[in-house]
C-alpha cells in the first residue's frame, strides 16, 4: 500500500520534469512578451530619429489615443470586412465539397489528389502570393491586358486604386488560400456523424438536401462555430497579404489597411506605447472570442446531443 | 526492470532538459499555438544579415569592413572601379570581396518605409558594444535624411579621418553642404553630383512638338506653364507625359521653407501647386499616378512615355539600357534641364564613429570621391554624373562625355550648370518621412479615393505623425 502511493507520486515527479521545456519556452517567448507589452502600454517610449524620447509613464493615455484619433474603428471595419468577403465564399465552398467528399454515394474518384490539390495554396507564402496577385492585376499586368485585349475593358482598369478591387482581391486571396484548410476540418466532422443517421434518413426517403440541410449541419454546428471562430481571430491578425499587396500603406486612402497594419506602423517608429495599447486591445479581443471557442468545443458530447 | 524503466526517463528528461537548455533557438517545437488561423498573419522583421567571418583582429586595424548600403549602386561602383578590390562576383556585388587582406561585408536594408534608416538607427545604437570587426565602419546616406545622421555622433568628420578640405576642393558646393553639420564640419563625401532634369522620349518628340532637338523641346517645358501645354498636346495623341511623382522633386526642391517649423508640419506653396497642376493633369489623364519604380511605371521605358524626370545615374541605373526593345537601347532619349532645377538623390558616404578600419576608410573616401582617373571612369562606363567639377568640364568638351541612351547628346554641360545652381537651403531631417507620405496621401486624392484635397491632407499629416509622434500640425 505504502509503496504503491510512493510510486505515485514518484511519477507525477517525472510528469513536471517532462512539463519543464514547455514551460520554460512558454515564460520566455509568451508570457514575459505578453506582460512587457502590457507594462509598455503606460508609457510614452518612441524613437524620432535617433533621440529616444520616454519612456515616460503616462498612465491611460495611450489607450485614450487610440480610442479618441477615430483610427481604430475604422482598421477595425476594413479588418472585419476583409474577413467576412473572403469567409462567406470560403465556408459555403468549404461545405460544398466536404460533403461532395464524404458522400459515400457519389463515389468520387481521385478524392486525395483534390483533397491535395485544394489544400496546395496554403503551403505557398502568403507574401508570395500577394506579390503574385500585386504584378497580375497591376494596370500594365496580364489581367488588365487580357481584358483589354478581349474587349471587356477600354482601357486597363486601376484595380489597386479603387477600395473594393483592393479589399475583393485581398478576400478572394484568403479565401484562395485557406477554403483548403476549412474543407479539411469540415470533412473531420462530417466524417464524425454516425452514419446510420445518413441511413435512416435515406430509408425514410429524404433527399439529399434534406439530409445535408437537417442531418449534416445540425451535428456540424460545433465544428461550424469551431472553424468560423478561429477564422475570425485569424482575419483580425490579418496582415501579410494586405501588407505586401498594398506596399504596406493601406491604400486607397487607408481602406484595406487592417489593425496589424496599423500595429506595424507604431512599431516601425518604435512607438512602444501606442503599439503596446494597441496590441492590448487585439489581445482582449481575441481572448474573447478564444473563450467562445473554448466553451463551445466543451459542449461537444459524442452523443451528439447539441 | 523497474530501474531500467527509471534510468530510461531519467535518460530522456535529461535529453529534453538538455534540449531547452542548450540552444532556445533550435527548440522549434512547443513555442507557440496559436489556433488554426484561415486569415493569415506573420510579423515582418527585416534584420539586416549577420555578419559570418570575423575573425579576431591582427594588428591594428579590423579585419572586416562593414559597408551599411540600400542598394547594390555602390557596391557595383566600388567593384567595378576600386583599385585594389577584389569583388567576390562583379556580377552579384552586395557579396562583398576583399581588399587585401580586410573581408568585405555589405548589409543592405532596402529604404522603403524609412526601413534602411531603421537599420541604421538600431546599428547605431549597438554601436559602442559591438566587437571590433562587427562595428559599422561606413554607411551611405541619401539627402532626405542625411541630415539626422550628420548631426549625430554617428557619422566621422572628414577631418579626423585626415581628409582635407583641399583633398575635397573639385567637388561641388551642394553635395558638401548636405553633410556638413551644424558646426561647420563635413562628415561625408559623394562621387555623384546628382542634379537632375528631363529625359525625353525623342520619338514621341518628334511627333508631338515636331522636333527632338534638345534646344526646341526645353523651350517646350521650359516653366510649369509651358510644361502643362505640353502635357495636354502629349495626351492628345494618346501618350502620356510621365507620372505625377515624377514632377514631385522638382517642386519639392523648389520650396521656400522646411517641411517642419517649430515642431509644425508645414506645406509649402510650390507643394501645394504640385497637388494642384497634378489633380488637373492626372484628372485630364495627361499623367499617370504610378508609383516610381513600380511595374506600371517602368513600363514607359519601352515607350509610351513623353519623359522621366531624373538625373544623371537615372540614365544608366534606370532606363534598362542593356534590355533589348527598351528606348534606351536604341538610343531614343535626349535630356533638357526641364522646368525647374533640381537635384535628386545621390549617394553620400560616411565614416561611422568608432569604426576599427580608419585608414582604409579614408582612402576609400578619398579614392572613389575625389580621384579623377576613377570618377572618370565611372562616368563614362556608368553615364554618371561624377562629383568634380574639371571631370565634368573634361567631359562636356570631350567626344567620351556622348551617351549612348542619349542618342550620343553629351548632356555634362547641362548637368554641370545644374549642379552648380543647386541650393539646399531648405533640406530638413524629416524630408524622407515627408516626402514620402505626401506623394501616397496625394495619390488617394488623384484617383478620387479621398473624397477632396482637405481629406488627403489630414491623411498625410497623420501618416507623418505616425513616423515622427512629437510632430503637429
Amino acid at each position: 500500500m505504502n509503496n504503491k502511493k510512493s510510486k505515485v507520486v514518484q511519477y507525477n515527479r517525472w510528469g513536471y520534469i517532462f512539463l519543464i521545456p514547455f514551460v520554460v519556452v512558454y515564460l520566455i517567448f509568451q508570457m514575459i512578451p505578453l506582460v512587457t507589452t502590457v507594462y509598455n502600454s503606460f508609457f510614452e517610449n518612441y524613437r524620432s530619429g535617433l533621440t529616444q524620447i520616454g519612456p515616460n509613464f503616462i498612465g491611460l493615455e495611450n489607450y485614450k489615443t487610440i480610442f479618441t484619433n477615430g483610427d481604430l474603428p475604422a482598421y477595425t471595419k476594413n479588418t472585419l470586412i476583409m474577413w467576412v468577403l473572403g469567409f462567406v465564399p470560403q465556408i459555403i465552398i468549404s461545405l460544398l465539397l466536404g460533403a461532395w467528399f464524404t458522400d459515400p454515394s457519389l463515389r468520387l474518384k481521385g478524392q486525395r489528389f483534390f483533397k491535395t490539390v485544394i489544400y496546395l495554396p496554403n503551403l505557398i507564402m502568403a507574401s508570395a502570393f500577394s506579390m503574385l496577385f500585386f504584378t497580375l492585376f497591376a494596370k500594365t499586368g496580364p489581367i488588365n491586358s487580357i481584358l483589354v485585349s478581349l474587349g471587356v475593358l477600354s482601357e486597363p482598369y486601376a484595380f489597386m486604386d479603387n477600395v473594393w478591387s483592393v479589399r475583393g482581391l485581398v478576400a478572394f486571396m484568403n479565401m484562395i488560400m485557406w477554403f483548403g484548410n476549412t474543407t479539411i476540418l469540415l470533412m473531420a466532422g462530417m466524417l464524425g456523424i454516425d452514419t446510420s443517421l445518413f441511413e435512416a434518413a435515406e430509408v425514410d426517403g429524404a433527399t439529399a438536401s434534406q439530409i445535408f440541410w437537417r442531418i449534416t449541419l445540425p451535428l456540424l454546428r460545433p465544428i461550424l462555430i469551431y472553424v468560423m471562430i478561429t477564422s475570425l481571430i485569424g482575419g483580425l491578425q490579418m496582415f501579410d497579404v494586405p501588407q505586401i499587396l498594398t506596399n504596406g500603406t493601406g491604400d486607397p486612402a487607408r481602406t484595406s489597411m487592417t489593425l496589424i497594419m496599423y500595429l506595424n506602423k507604431h512599431l516601425f517608429s518604435k512607438n512602444m506605447g501606442l503599439g503596446g495599447a494597441l496590441s492590448v486591445f487585439l489581445f482582449i479581443i481575441t481572448g474573447i472570442l478564444s473563450l467562445i471557442v473554448f466553451k463551445f468545443s466543451g459542449n461537444t458530447d459524442p452523443d451528439g446531443k447539441k | 526492470m523497474r530501474n531500467m524503466k527509471k534510468f530510461a526517463s531519467l535518460a530522456l528528461a535529461t535529453a529534453m532538459l538538455a534540449g531547452v537548455l542548450a540552444g532556445c533557438g533550435s527548440d522549434g517545437g512547443s513555442t507557440n499555438t496559436t489556433p488554426a488561423d484561415n486569415g493569415g498573419s506573420t510579423a515582418a522583421t527585416a534584420a539586416p544579415a549577420d555578419n559570418g567571418g570575423a575573425t579576431t583582429a591582427a594588428g591594428e586595424e579590423g579585419k572586416v569592413l562593414n559597408i551599411y548600403v540600400w542598394n547594390e549602386e555602390y557596391a557595383s561602383r566600388m567593384a567595378k572601379h576600386l583599385p585594389g578590390y577584389d569583388a567576390a562576383d562583379v556580377e552579384n556585388p552586395l557579396k562583398g570581396g576583399k581588399i587585401g587582406d580586410v573581408e568585405v561585408v555589405f548589409h543592405q536594408t532596402p529604404s522603403d518605409n524609412n526601413a534602411y534608416q531603421e537599420s541604421l538607427d538600431s546599428a547605431y545604437l549597438k554601436q559602442a558594444d559591438a566587437a571590433a570587426d562587427d562595428k559599422v565602419d561606413i554607411f551611405l546616406v541619401e539627402a532626405d535624411y542625411a541630415l539626422k545622421y550628420i548631426d549625430s555622433d554617428f557619422a566621422l568628420a572628414l577631418s579626423d579621418l585626415g581628409i582635407s578640405a583641399a583633398d575635397v576642393s573639385d567637388q561641388y558646393e551642394y553635395t558638401q553642404k548636405i553633410v556638413t553639420d551644424s558646426n561647420g564640419n563635413l562628415k561625408g563625401a559623394s562621387w555623384q553630383a546628382a542634379s537632375a532634369g528631363l529625359i525625353y522620349n525623342r520619338e514621341i518628340a518628334k511627333e508631338v512638338l515636331g522636333t527632338d532637338d534638345p534646344a526646341e523641346v526645353q523651350k517646350a517645358v521650359a516653366d510649369w506653364d509651358k510644361y502643362v501645354e505640353t502635357a495636354a498636346k502629349v495626351a492628345e495623341k494618346g501618350y502620356k507625359m510621365c507620372s505625377v511623382n515624377d514632377t514631385y522633386r522638382v517642386y519639392s526642391n523648389n520650396v521656400s521653407g522646411k517641411w517642419v517649423q517649430d515642431g509644425k508640419i508645414v506645406v509649402d506653396a510650390n507643394m501645394d501647386r504640385w497637388i494642384d497642376d497634378s489633380k488637373a493633369l492626372a484628372d485630364s489623364k495627361a499623367e499617370t499616378t504610378d508609383d516610381l519604380w513600380g511595374d506600371d511605371w517602368a513600363k514607359g521605358k519601352d515607350g509610351g512615355v513623353f519623359c522621366y524626370f531624373g538625373p544623371a545615374w537615372f540614365f544608366n541605373f534606370c532606363l534598362d539600357a542593356d534590355r533589348e526593345g527598351s528606348v534606351a537601347n536604341k538610343g531614343g532619349w535626349g535630356f533638357v534641364e526641364g522646368p525647374q532645377s533640381y537635384y535628386w538623390g545621390g549617394t553620400w558616404i560616411c565614416a561611422a564613429a568608432g569604426t576599427d578600419n580608419p585608414s582604409l576608410v579614408k582612402d576609400i573616401i578619398l579614392t572613389m570621391t575625389t580621384d579623377k582617373a576613377v570618377l572618370k571612369e565611372i562616368a563614362i562606363d556608368e553615364s554618371e554624373c561624377v562629383n568634380s567639377k574639371s571631370v565634368l568640364a573634361d567631359l562636356a568638351g570631350s567626344a567620351d562625355g556622348n551617351i549612348a541612351l542619349l542618342g550620343g547628346q553629351n548632356p555634362y554641360a547641362e548637368l554641370a550648370k545644374g549642379a552648380e545652381g543647386i541650393d539646399l537651403s531648405n533640406i530638413s531631417a524629416y524630408d524622407q518621412a515627408c516626402n514620402e507620405s505626401l506623394q501616397n496621401a496625394m495619390k488617394g486624392y488623384f484617383t478620387g479615393s479621398y473624397k477632396d484635397k482637405d481629406e488627403a491632407l489630414q491623411a498625410f499629416y497623420k501618416a507623418v505623425v505616425e513616423k515622427h509622434p512629437e510632430l503637429s500640425y
